[in-house]
């Protein structure tokens, strides 16, 4: 894995294969894609890594950066912590006793299920809370949507939990475990099979205050081909010994199983709550509260992905199929957790709750057009200025999603207004004029 | 810089409309989150008394890097009581505006709150002109 702990590289564009076609540009809710001489550019400062480009492109050219899988084979105790809804990807004919040997199979030795992380959060008595003391608590769960308050609606940050994400917390638990039993750290790999790019960057950030929670994170839709390739080869095999294997992962609770469900989690905690899927969704409902958070809500579950993470961008099945699935194979799972593994889980009480808040993040406006803001009020009054001019039909010729945007884009030197195909169209020469008085890109930016 | 925006009156599914757009202005302008706050809290107040009570009015909001101005100017027809307007639950408020869940009396008590300068012209039988003044200071 990249030891880069900086955020949003783990979106890649394939230059071979894009075509600049702008589908993706279109789709951005965060407007941070350009197309420029012929290829979607991604501006890292700020993509959230949802994963809309991904769905939007015809010509999957937007790949996830992933841990190669090989990385695996360099220990030899290798843990794989896979999210519930990875089970789900699969038709009801695999049984979870199936997924788990082609898991084994093809190499992890010990697997633990990432939502045990919030049995363990209520197993500790730890609550969700936020800096700023006050209600709605928005979870900590969709780190695209971390990501998204961080950068656009800065003044819903203090209301973020400040509990780490269940994988997070499986991790900790899971190390410390296999530590005990294996003595050499070194020789002990976990691995994270995620739903979506975003949480790569979570785990990346959540490493930086120095606590090694997994070694390599591998995208689902690998694992999951893996998996059902060995399964295909294997079928009759496992199904005649089937009845003889235990299922040695710890069994979690019924209500955390279902948490990649969308589903109002504080009214399990007997509060009000609500849940919102799909991104723009969770935009529209944000623009809302930011400017009146005073709602008699305690607790919102926000999630980037429709159908939340059931529906991750990396998901293979169908999400209500696999939404179905997931909701169905629970409904067996107890309500409280085994006294054994009660045992286990607090043998390391004080480990967990030392490391379970978050450490504080930088609130930082990336959408504003200059740190001073009397270069902002000029470069505003600028767009303003172009925008009068621009066609103001968002065709996206320019590279820009919309004139807005390539206003913007001028006014911080990072495009001219040449490259408006319409005013071209329109009226070539003039656009020199224009040109002169707004400035030409500088290049290299 | 200014920004103006017309608002008319009895339109209550538009309340919010110029408070958003101004928070996205100051947004892109780096202005702390904490004084954008106070910003959109007083002038939602304001636009929602132009949309309840007045013929109707215009907002102009003037941005510079240490102090946002914003006028909040009506046609009328003024405050009675401009004291007892200042007053907290007091509302003047028809029932059926009561009823969509505004006129709740903390209008112009939440706009002086928020501001740090607050001046305002009225009279009955003439218009009414709030100005509210925001220093821009950097929260540390």
């Amino acid at each position: 894995m990249k030891n880069n702990i900086c955020y949003h590289h783990n979106l890649a564009v394939r230059e071979n294969i894009c075509k600049g076609c702008t589908h993706c540009m279109k789709k951005c809710p965060t407007n941070a894609i350009r197309i420029q001489k012929g290829h979607a550019v991604v501006d890292e400062e700020k993509c959230i890594e949802c994963g809309q480009c991904l769905i939007a492109c015809p010509h999957h050219a937007i790949k996830v950066v992933q841990s190669p899988f090989e990385m695996l084979f360099n220990y030899q105790v290798r843990v794989a912590i896979i999210p519930t809804m990875f089970l789900s990807q699969f038709e009801d004919e695999i049984t979870n006793e199936m997924i788990y040997m082609a898991l084994m199979k093809i190499g992890f030795t010990h697997i633990y299920l990432s939502e045990l992380g919030i049995d363990i959060q209520n197993l500790l008595g730890i609550k969700d809370i936020n800096t700023s003391g006050k209600n709605p608590i928005i979870a900590n769960c969709c780190p695209s949507v971390s990501q998204l308050i961080r950068i656009k609606y800065p003044l819903l940050s203090p209301h973020m939990s400040i509990i780490k994400p269940p994988n997070q917390i499986t991790a900790i638990f899971a190390r410390a475990e296999m530590v005990e039993q294996y003595k050499d750290p070194n020789s002990i790999g976990l691995f994270y099979i995620t739903p979506c790019p975003a949480k790569i960057s979570q785990i990346n950030t959540a490493e930086k205050d120095g606590l090694k929670l997994f070694d390599g994170v591998l995208n689902l839709n690998t694992v999951y081909n893996l998996v059902n390739n060995c399964l295909t080869k294997n079928k009759k095999k496992f199904s005649t010994i089937i009845d003889n294997v235990q299922m040695e992962f710890p069994i979690i609770t019924k209500n955390s199983a279902r948490w990649a469900l969308l589903q109002r989690r504080g009214e399990l905690k007997g509060k009000r709550s609500l849940a919102i899927d799909e991104i723009h969704q969770v935009i529209e409902f944000l623009e809302e509260i930011e400017e009146n958070d005073e709602i008699n809500i305690n607790f919102l579950e926000l999630k980037a992905c429709a159908e939340g993470c059931v529906g991750g961008i990396l998901a293979t099945r169908n999400k209500f199929l696999a939404a179905e699935r997931l909701n169905f194979f629970t409904s067996n799972l107890p309500e409280e957790l085994d006294k054994k593994l009660i045992n286990r889980i607090l043998k390391y009480k004080q480990l967990l709750s030392d490391n379970i808040f978050i450490a504080p993040d930088e609130i930082k406006n990336s959408l504003s057009l200059d740190s001073d803001i009397e270069v902002a009020i000029h470069k505003l009054e600028k767009i303003n200025e172009i925008v009068k001019v621009l066609p103001g039909i968002d065709c996206g010729l320019c590279g820009a999603p919309t004139c807005f945007c390539l206003a913007e884009d001028i006014s911080q030197k990072k495009a001219s207004i040449r490259q408006c195909a319409v005013l071209r169209l329109r009226d070539s020469k003039g656009l020199n004029t224009l040109a002169k008085i707004w400035g030409e890109k500088v290049s290299n930016t | 810089m200014n920004l103006e925006f017309p608002v008319e009156k009895g339109d209550f599914t538009k309340a919010g409309e110029v408070s958003s757009q101004i928070k996205r202005t100051l947004k892109k302008l780096n202005v702390p989150s904490g004084v954008i706050k106070k910003v959109v809290v007083a002038l939602f107040e304001a636009e929602v008394n132009v949309i309840a009570h007045s013929f109707g009015g215009t907002i102009t909001c003037s941005i510079e890097p240490k102090y946002i101005k914003i006028i909040v100017i009506d046609t009328g027809p003024g405050i009675q009581d401009l004291g007892l307007a200042m007053t907290e639950g007091y509302s003047t408020a028809s029932q059926e505006i009561q009823e969509i869940g505004y006129g709740a009396g903390m209008g112009l008590p939440n706009i002086k709150k928020n501001s740090d300068d607050l001046d305002i012209y009225t009279k009955a039988g003439d218009h009414t002109e709030i100005t509210m003044g925001f220093k821009i200071e950097n929260e540390e």
